[in-house]
C-alpha cells in the first residue's frame, strides 16, 4: 500500500497555545483512518492544516505527493472536505449548491448533471433537490454536505465529526456508506469522539491528546496493548462502592458503578478466586460474572485518562454538529 | 491553470448574485437609494443639480458597492461558508476577484439607476460615453475591492459597516461630491488625492459635463486602476494572514 498522506512534525500554535504538537504519521491509500480524542486535542486543527484552511507553523505534509504549502491548489483538487458544521449555502437549493460545487471543482460540464443526480439518489435527496438548503433538517443537511464533498470524485475524503448530531439510523447508514466508499478505493480520514464509531469503522486509529499522537494502530492492536489483557466484570445484588476494595486492588485497577465491579487483570484465574473470596467475606451474592477482553474504550481511557462519558458530555455541552 | 481560476471567478460571481445581491429587498434598496438621494437634493436646492450629478453617480457607486460587499463577505466568514470557497481548488485572489465582481455588478445597477435619474430628471448629459463607461466600471470595481478589504479585516457584520463608514463619509465630503476639491484648503486637497472617490468624481465630471482634459482623465483612470490593484493585493494578503 502507498502512503497517500504523510506528515512530518506537523505543528500548529494559536498564539502561545500549542494546538498540534509535532505530529508525524502515514496514512495508507484506501484505508479508513480515524482521529480519536477529547475536545481541544487538535483533531480539527490537523484536518484544517491538511486541507489548506490554516497554515502549519512547523513541519511538512504531503497529500498524494503534493506539498500542502507549496501545491495547496493541487492538494485541494484531490480531496473532499466535510466540516463539522454543514456549511453549504442556505439561500441556494440542494441542486444549485451541488451545481456550484461541481463548477468550483472543475467537473467536466457534460458530466455535472449526471453526477449530481447520482449523488442525490445515493444520499436519498432526490426528492429534495429543489428545496433550499437552509430549510433542510440537520440530517439532510449533513447528507447534502457529504454529497457536495464527493462531487469531484476525490481520492481522499476528510470528515470532521461526520455523525455528530445525526439520529441513529442516519449515522448507521452514513457509516455503511463510508465503508462502501472505501471499497471504491477512496481514502477516508475522519475525526470522531465516538469511540464505538471509530472501532466499527476505522482500519487504523490515532489517539490524540493535547496535540500529540499518543497511540496509532489498528483497533484490535490498541485493545491488545492495554496493560492487563482481560477484564473481570461482576454484578452483585447490592452496591459495592462503600466496601473496602483494598484487597482487590492488588490484582488490577478497579472501576465501580453501583452494583458492578470491573477489574482489569493480568492473571484471570487468581483474580477470579480473589473476587469470589471477597464476595463471601462481605456476604455479597453474585448475580453475574464474566471475563471480557478490553474494549477500545478501555484502551482509550487507559491511554488518555479521559472517560468516554466525560468526552461526550463535553462535546454535547459545546454543541457539536451539523 | 488560468482557465480553472476564471471558472472559479465565474461560479463565485453567479452564486453571490443569486444568493445575495439579486434578492427583492436588495433590488428595491438599489432603486430607492438613488431616488431618495435625488429627492433630498432636489428639495434642498432644485437649481444646479446637473452640476451635482457626477458626484451623485459616484456616491451611488460608492454606497452601492461597499454596503453589500462588506456584508456578504463578513456574513460568509461568520457562518463558515467562506471556508467552502477556501477549500476549493482556486487561489485566494480568485475568490476575492469573484466576490469583488459581485459587489461591482450590484454597484453598477445602483449607479446605473442614478445615471438614468440624472439624465431624465436632472438635465445631465453624457458628453463622453466611452470615458463615462470606463470610469463607471473602474469606480464600482475599486470601491467593491475596498469593501472586500474592509470585510476581510473584521470578524462581525456590524464591524464591517462601522469600518466602512470611517471611509465612506469622509470621502463624500472630501472628494468633490458637493464642493470642488480645488476649493478646499491645501492639506485637505492632499488627503483628498489619497482617496479613490476624488478621481472618480473628477472623471465623472469630465465624462458627463466636459470639457475633457485627456491628461487629467488618464491620470484619473490610472489612479483608479492602481487603487484597484492595491486594494485587491492587500485584501488577498489579509485573507492569507487570517489563515495563519
Amino acid at each position: 500500500m502507498n502512503n497517500i498522506i504523510t506528515t512530518q512534525n506537523l505543528t500548529k500554535y494559536y498564539g502561545s497555545l500549542l494546538a498540534v504538537d509535532h505530529i508525524s504519521m502515514n496514512i495508507e491509500e484506501g484505508e479508513i483512518f480515524g482521529f480519536l480524542g477529547p475536545n481541544g486535542a487538535g483533531k480539527t486543527t490537523t484536518i484544517r492544516m491538511l486541507v489548506g484552511l490554516t497554515t502549519p507553523n512547523e513541519g511538512t505534509a504531503t497529500i498524494k505527493g503534493y506539498d500542502i504549502q507549496k501545491d495547496i491548489v493541487k492538494v485541494k483538487s484531490c480531496v473532499g472536505v466535510v466540516p463539522e458544521t454543514s456549511n453549504l449555502y442556505n439561500e441556494l437549493t440542494v441542486w444549485e449548491n451541488l451545481r456550484f460545487m461541481s463548477g468550483m471543482y472543475h467537473v467536466p460540464r457534460n458530466e455535472r448533471d449526471h453526477r449530481i443526480t447520482s449523488l442525490l439518489k445515493t444520499f436519498g435527496l432526490a426528492d429534495r433537490a429543489r428545496a433550499k438548503f437552509g430549510g433542510l433538517s440537520k440530517g439532510l443537511k449533513r447528507r447534502a454536505t457529504i454529497a457536495a464533498a464527493l462531487i469531484h470524485r476525490p481520492d481522499i475524503l476528510f470528515l470532521d465529526e461526520p455523525t455528530s448530531g445525526l439520529d441513529v439510523m442516519s449515522a448507521r447508514s452514513l457509516r455503511q456508506f463510508l465503508k462502501d466508499l472505501r471499497e471504491t478505493g477512496v481514502t477516508v480520514f475522519l475525526t470522531t469522539h465516538y469511540i464505538e464509531e471509530a472501532d466499527l469503522l476505522c482500519d487504523r486509529i490515532a489517539i490524540i491528546v493535547k496535540g500529540q499522537i499518543i497511540a496509532m494502530d489498528t483497533p484490535n492492536n490498541l485493545k491488545a496493548n492495554v496493560h492487563g489483557t482481560s477484564i473481570i466484570e461482576v454484578v452483585f445484588t447490592s452496591p459495592v462502592k462503600t466496601l473496602n476494595l483494598e484487597e482487590l486492588q492488588a490484582y488490577g485497577s478497579i472501576e465501580v458503578k453501583d452494583n458492578t465491579l470491573r477489574i482489569q487483570v493480568t492473571d484471570v484465574l487468581k483474580s477470579l478466586k480473589a473476587v469470589t473470596r471477597f464476595a463471601d467475606d462481605h456476604g455479597l451474592k453474585v448475580v453475574y460474572m464474566n471475563t471480557v477482553k478490553p474494549s477500545l474504550e478501555d484502551a482509550f481511557v487507559k491511554l488518555t485518562g479521559v472517560e468516554s462519558e466525560v468526552m461526550l458530555m463535553e462535546k454535547e455541552r459545546r454543541g457539536g454538529g451539523a | 491553470m488560468i482557465r480553472n481560476e476564471l471558472e472559479g471567478i465565474w461560479h463565485i460571481l453567479l452564486k453571490d448574485l443569486k444568493a445575495y445581491y439579486f434578492k427583492p429587498p436588495n433590488i428595491s434598496w438599489g432603486i430607492l437609494f438613488p431616488l431618495v438621494l435625488t429627492l433630498a437634493f432636489t428639495l434642498r436646492n432644485p437649481a444646479g443639480l446637473a452640476e451635482l450629478s457626477p458626484g451623485l453617480v459616484a456616491m451611488a457607486a460608492l454606497f452601492g458597492t461597499t454596503s453589500m460587499e462588506a456584508i456578504v463577505i463578513t456574513f460568509e466568514k461568520r457562518v463558515g461558508a467562506l471556508e467552502r470557497l477556501i477549500i476549493a481548488p482556486v487561489s485566494l485572489a480568485t475568490i476575492l476577484v469573484g466576490k469583488v465582481l459581485g459587489g461591482a455588478i450590484f454597484g453598477l445597477v445602483i449607479a446605473g439607476v442614478m445615471t438614468l435619474i440624472s439624465l431624465l430628471f436632472l438635465n445631465a448629459t453624457v458628453t463622453y460615453p466611452i470615458f463615462f463607461i470606463a470610469v463607471l466600471i473602474l469606480t464600482v470595481l475599486v470601491h467593491s475591492a475596498l469593501g472586500a478589504l474592509v470585510a476581510v479585516s473584521v470578524k462581525e457584520v456590524f464591524e464591517a459597516q462601522t469600518l466602512s463608514n470611517y471611509f465612506r463619509f469622509p470621502m463624500v465630503f472630501l472628494c468633490g461630491v458637493f464642493l470642488p476639491v480645488e476649493a478646499m484648503p491645501v492639506p485637505v486637497q492632499v488627503i483628498a488625492h489619497l482617496l479613490p472617490l476624488t478621481y472618480s468624481v473628477d472623471a465623472f465630471r469630465q465624462a458627463l459635463m466636459g470639457p475633457l482634459h485627456v491628461t487629467l482623465m488618464l491620470r484619473d483612470l490610472v489612479a483608479l486602476t492602481l487603487f484597484l490593484v492595491i486594494f485587491l493585493v492587500l485584501a488577498t494578503r489579509l485573507l492569507k494572514k487570517s489563515l495563519e
